[in-house]
């Protein structure tokens, strides 16, 4: 009898199998480690030493987090409507500069809190706009939205670098980037949530867009469970028979999804730009747009899973910078390692324990 | 003759530049022909870079550095087999896993084997693939206009540019001519004819996926210890979506997909060329452009305004039967 | 003398969990000999054919090829054995040649250079010898139809088949298309080949066949020389007296013309013409039923009238306004409903909770809606109140949708689409899958709808449900309305009308 249409009960197939799935590609990544002679469960106690062991690493994971939680949510959004975006990558890229010229206008005439809002719809803008082309040319055209947003992917870095280099670049200055944000261009750090528990954030840049992102994860929340364009989304993600059925239109719901999509990816630059660096700078999305790819597949495209898994990657990312410290043979680039593994046995392998649990709990049930 | 020296010298420079564009095509040619879309390439010629590096300097010799190089593939091809043919999962997520992974534990190893952040040793003498004179090449440098072509382009190469010529007619012969490239093709487009045939479609595919391993070996080899002398990080740099890219160009066909690769190929040396230099009326061209090019030329045609692109029908999604 | 017959089947029995496909099936095919297997749909002949093609195994029972005993474990097996079968839906590469589709599987040796001349020449000799005429370079993409079936015919009889098994082969056939397949299945007869041919038109049986048998419900209920019966006796077989479920219902009191079909004509995905201008009317207060054997164009039609197919001609007109080119949100709001066919991929999303369906296609409805949000309070509330009123079971809009039965799934479909209050209703298929309390509920539904003045168009296979509603009864049969009758017309009547024999 054919296992796949054998149905778990929920805590399998939400608590247990994704377990599983984590618990293989740490092992493995465990075993990567011992094979370059380091002690895999030393490596594991420096990792959570390193992101939670003190308020610095705290404030660095959440820091961390906060872009994952964005660009996490792009991807689940997408997701949600039955599109695969792999281009947050390059529609936060734009963000940045959505948001960098916000504040470059900006900085000098307002306080802070009066410019973050204008550059929270800088950002989306921008990063929606990225995602429109390839949005339209799925919908009108039915090209392949994976294969367009990759190429967006490295369109935008080429427009970017050029923007910086030539266009926004400080003049007399060699590196290419935009002049420091002043005080008003700037997201002020959110040290005064370390005190409060006894904690010092140091020098982590954990930021107001940390909030920011939470407020984005309810916002994105309401609108695929609570809305009648969410409720539309998920029927085409789902069903686009049904959705036809339903008179629901196919081609506007794409766009208006990557839209949004694009819009939540842009605004993951507001972390960085405007929260740590204060300025406008090549590749400073450092690859979170596939992170987020790796965050909503964990999260199960929900929001809450997704913080959760922001989170976790956020603890990845710090302890593997700490263990690249204290274990300088093992470098940053570790954290590849494991984020590939976990997308791969959380996405592409998420059913391989699916037959082996199906006997096992049969053969329980019978008991 | 100044402008024919350009010529030249360009010309050259694409052709290097095309050969791991044309492995990879062809790589990725075999795998969505028979319906397995590969994001992975990126992955594999990154990996089969740092094996053939580090083989290469420890055996110092190239070929053993090929043949790490093609099993590293191969085995990357395994994996991403087994995700997406055998448990039916999403082959866009299998081959970014991939790539992170790659990505990542080259690096990591590289590291720790020979603690010089991340490269692999310097590679010389026999370890390295070194250019080939043919006959009689020096002594017709001087010869106006033919000379320079047969001297500079044609002649010094090293084989693997020979090879990653001769694999487009190869792989059009597998492809077009023999039993297996009739059944690949077929899988990718109808897997139920197939089965209905009595063929089985999982190994059909695993069959084409090992092809797209091997040749992506020679391209992560050539890019080691060909072209450069060690394995440095990403050194792959994005060439697997450019020859992605140059695939869907070329419309899934073997000797399309060897010219999209030299135009791409092309354009990127026009771009070193052209930095700055600039072009009278316009000034100089950012070498940005040149580099998003093949990338806008794609997306132009995946919108239908330069031919149809149609795609194997059965790319992209796992085979389910249909009973 | 008796010739060992080329094909046996012995008490076949097979099940698909509850349902009993095969019973106790006994067949016997004999030797260069055209057989008919004609039935309904679900009648299991097309699970008997899998059987022997090696897709699917009999749970009891013996094949006998030439005599002997076989196990036809997959369909390279059955191929072996001589079996080949032309399907329904070709297995066919579009973008190779007829050469290459030929050759896939039998190519004759790793290098295609040497199978093909082989190849070739083997072609030559079919065509010769049975008249299977086709360009063995042209590519499929570019044939018609007819061709390409006579490709899928080739493959089988380039394997060496002895025994060509054909489901429903003219489906997508014109009629000088059919009509040379016949002359080639008669040249194949005749040089010793066994043909079985699967069909549920009645016509061709009788042109064509030496020997019918009748499927019914899983059953082979007769099987019959062709030269010694009649196409009414066949029908009658095919559709066999049954019980009826009598509803209680009164006399029709039809008022003005509400739903209007002109000259319709609507084409597949293929482009083939599956409703060929086809016009009717529907009454408020009436039930007009479309009877057929599915596959004669009543889906098309129906989509067509939902807004979910563009028509390629014609008129479809709703209370008097033009709606043929209306999308389905559209056509709500004018007040059409749709109790679609396939509840599993139309009409429901399984995966979502019961209240969310209760409202799917009505989602943007002001009573539902509190600005962008739903009101998930009200749809929670509407939910119930429709629970409650279809005694849907069990009573929880909170339930995931795949967790209940077929019948409450359709009961979910036909609440939210009737309670809409629509002044036209078109339906398909309303009881598939369901069980008998939930057939008598839906049917009083929709009765009571007539009733309450609404025009109602109901689509289905089951002959006994249209005749227990229908006020009219319009038979399709190839795209075409072939026939109007009353409810009180006879079985086989409808029966002949359905298989292609006009009345």
């Amino acid at each position: 009898m054919s296992t796949a249409s054998t149905p778990l009960p929920r805590w399998i197939n939400y608590g247990l199998i994704p377990i599983l799935n984590l618990l293989t590609a740490f092992l493995i990544s465990g075993f990567v480690v011992w094979l370059i002679g380091e002690s895999p469960l030393g490596a594991l106690q420096l990792l959570i030493e390193g992101a939670l062991g003190s308020g610095e690493g705290i404030g660095f994971t959440l820091y961390y987090a906060t872009s994952f939680i964005f660009t996490g949510l792009s991807v689940a959004v997408a997701i949600h409507a039955g599109l695969f975006n792999i281009g947050s990558e390059g529609q936060a890229y734009l963000g940045g500069l959505g948001c960098a010229l916000v504040a470059l206008a900006l900085d000098k005439f307002v306080p802070w809190y009066v410019t973050m809002p204008v550059a929270i719809i800088g950002a989306g803008l921008f990063g929606a706009a990225w995602a429109f082309i390839p949005a339209w040319l799925q919908a009108k055209r039915g090209s392949h939205i994976v294969i367009t947003t990759i190429m967006f992917n490295y369109i935008g870095a080429a427009l970017m670098v050029y923007l910086l280099v030539h266009v926004l670049i400080v003049p007399g200055k060699m590196a290419p980037e935009t002049r420091t944000f002043l005080e008003g261009g700037q997201l002020p750090k959110l040290g005064w949530i370390m005190d409060m528990f006894g904690a010092k954030l140091g020098a982590a840049p954990f930021n107001v867009s940390f909030i920011i992102a939470l407020v984005a994860a309810y916002f994105v929340w309401l609108l695929i469970w609570r809305t009648k364009l969410g409720f539309e989304m998920r029927t085409l993600g789902v069903s686009p028979s049904a959705a036809a059925y339903a008179g629901i239109p196919y081609a506007r719901i794409v766009i208006i999804a990557m839209l949004l999509s694009g819009a939540l990816a842009g605004m993951m630059a507001l972390n960085p730009v405007m929260g740590s660096s204060a300025r406008l700078q090549v590749e400073f999305v450092g690859g979170a747009g596939f992170v987020g790819i790796a965050v909503s597949l964990m999260g199960r495209n929900h929001p809450v899973g997704i913080v959760l898994s922001a989170i976790l990657f956020g603890i990845l990312y710090q302890g593997g910078d700490w263990i690249s410290f204290e274990m300088p043979n093992i470098t940053r680039e570790m954290i590849l390692v494991i984020q590939g593994l976990v997308i791969l046995f959380a996405g592409a392998l998420e059913y391989m324990y699916r037959p082996a649990m199906v006997r096992l709990y049969q053969q329980f049930k019978r008991a | 003759m100044e402008y024919y020296d350009i010529f030249i010298s360009v010309l050259s420079s694409t052709i290097r530049l095309s050969i791991p564009l044309i492995f990879t095509a062809l790589a990725g040619l075999f795998s969505e022909r028979a319906g397995v879309f590969d994001i992975g390439l990126e992955g594999k010629m990154l990996g089969s870079a740092f094996a053939a590096a580090c083989v290469a300097y420890l055996t110092d010799s190239a070929w053993a550095g090929l043949c790490a190089g093609i099993v590293c593939s191969v085995a990357l091809s395994f994996v991403h087999g087994f995700a997406s043919i055998t448990n039916r999962g999403n082959q866009i997520i299998s081959g970014v896993a991939i790539n992170f992974f790659v990505a990542g534990i080259t690096i990591v190893l590289g590291q720790a084997w020979f603690g010089q952040g991340g490269r692999t040793p310097q590679l010389a003498g026999d370890a390295r693939f070194t250019p080939i004179t043919l006959p009689g090449a020096d002594a017709v440098r001087e010869v106006p206009i033919l000379g320079p072509l047969y001297a500079n382009v044609i002649s010094g190469n090293n084989i693997l540019t020979y090879l990653a010529f001769l694999a487009v007619p190869l792989s059009w012969w597998i492809l077009y001519r023999t039993r297996f490239g009739l059944r690949l093709r077929a899988v990718g487009e109808n897997p139920g004819a197939v089965d209905t045939a009595g063929i089985s479609v999982s190994w059909l595919r695993y069959r084409a996926v090992i092809c797209a391993g091997i040749l992506c070996g020679f391209s992560g080899t050539y890019l080691a210890i060909a072209q450069s002398a060690a394995f440095i990080k990403d050194m792959s740099a994005g060439k697997g979506y450019i020859a992605l890219a140059a695939l869907v160009f070329a419309k899934w066909k073997p000797v399309p997909v060897m010219f999209a690769c030299l135009l791409f190929g092309f354009l990127d040396a026009l771009g070193n060329f052209m930095q700055g230099k600039p072009i009278p009326g316009i000034g100089e061209v950012p070498v940005q452009i040149f580099q998003a090019l093949p990338y806008i030329l794609t997306c132009v045609l995946l919108a239908g305004f330069i031919g149809k692109a149609i795609p194997p029908k059965a790319g992209g999604a796992p085979y389910v039967k249909e009973r | 003398m008796t010739d060992t017959p080329a094909i046996e089947l012995v008490g076949i029995d097979k099940k698909f969990g509850a349902v009993h496909a095969n019973k106790d099936i006994n067949l016997t095919v004999a030797k260069g000999s055209i057989h008919g297997i004609i039935g309904e749909n679900g009648a299991g002949k097309s699970t008997l054919m899998s059987i022997i093609y090696g897709f699917y195994h009999a749970d009891q029972g013996e094949i006998r090829v030439n005599g002997q005993a076989v196990t036809i474990k997959d369909s390279q097996t059955a191929i072996a054995t001589g079996i080949g079968m032309v399907h329904q839906h070709f297995m066919l590469v579009d973008n190779f040649t007829v050469l290459e589709n030929i050759m896939l599987g039998a190519e004759g040796g790793a290098l295609l250079a040497r199978g093909v001349a082989s190849a070739r020449a083997e072609l030559k000799r079919l065509e010769k010898e049975y008249g299977l005429e086709v360009n063995p370079d042209a590519l499929i993409e570019q044939l018609p139809v007819g061709l390409q079936q006579r490709v899928e015919i080739l493959k089988a009889m380039y394997r060496g088949a002895e025994i060509l098994i054909l489901d429903e082969p003219t489906g997508v056939l014109t009629p000088a298309e059919a009509d040379h397949l016949f002359r080639i299945l008669k040249v194949l007869r005749d040089q010793g080949k066994t043909v079985i041919l699967i069909t549920h038109k009645l016509r061709e049986i009788m042109a064509i066949t030496d020997t019918v048998s009748v499927m019914r419900r899983g059953e082979m209920v007769a099987t019959r020389k062709t030269a010694e019966t009649t196409v009414e006796e066949l029908a009658e077989l095919m559709v066999g007296r049954r019980v009826l479920l009598r509803v209680q219902k009164g006399e029709a009191n039809p008022g003005k013309v509400i739903l209007s079909v002109r000259n319709l004509t609507v084409k597949d995905d293929r482009g083939v013409v599956m409703v060929d201008n086809v016009s009717f009317d529907v009454r408020a207060g009436e039930i007009v039923g479309v009877a057929g054997v599915a596959g004669n164009g009543q889906s098309e039609l129906l989509e067509a009238i939902a807004g979910i197919r563009k028509p390629h001609s014609g008129e479809i007109l709703l209370d008097g306004q033009p709606i043929d080119k209306a999308d389905p949100a559209r056509l709500r709001e004018l007040g059409l409903a749709h109790i679609p066919e396939d509840r599993h991929h139309m009409g429901l999303v399984l995966k979502f909770e019961e209240y969310e369906n209760s409202v799917l296609g009505y989602h943007r409805k002001p009573e539902y809606s509190k600005g962008p949000l739903l009101d998930l309070e009200a749809i929670r509330k509407d939910a119930m109140e429709k629970i409650e009123k279809y005694d849907i079971r069990p009573p929880n809009p909170r339930l995931k949708t795949a967790n209940f039965s077929g019948g409450n799934q359709q009961k979910i479909v036909v609440a939210r689409e009737i309670e809409r209050d629509p002044t036209a209703l078109i339906i398909g298929q309303p009881t598939r899958g369901v069980d008998i309390g939930a057939i008598e509920f839906i049917h009083r539904r929709i009765i009571e709808m007539r009733d309450a003045g609404k025009a109602i168009l109901l689509v289905s296979v089951e002959l006994d449900e249209i005749r227990a509603l229908s006020d009219r009864i319009l038979v399709m049969f190839a795209g075409h309305v072939v026939g109007e009758k009353t409810p009180d017309a006879g079985e086989q009547t409808l029966g002949l009308m359905m298989a292609g024999i006009a009345a």
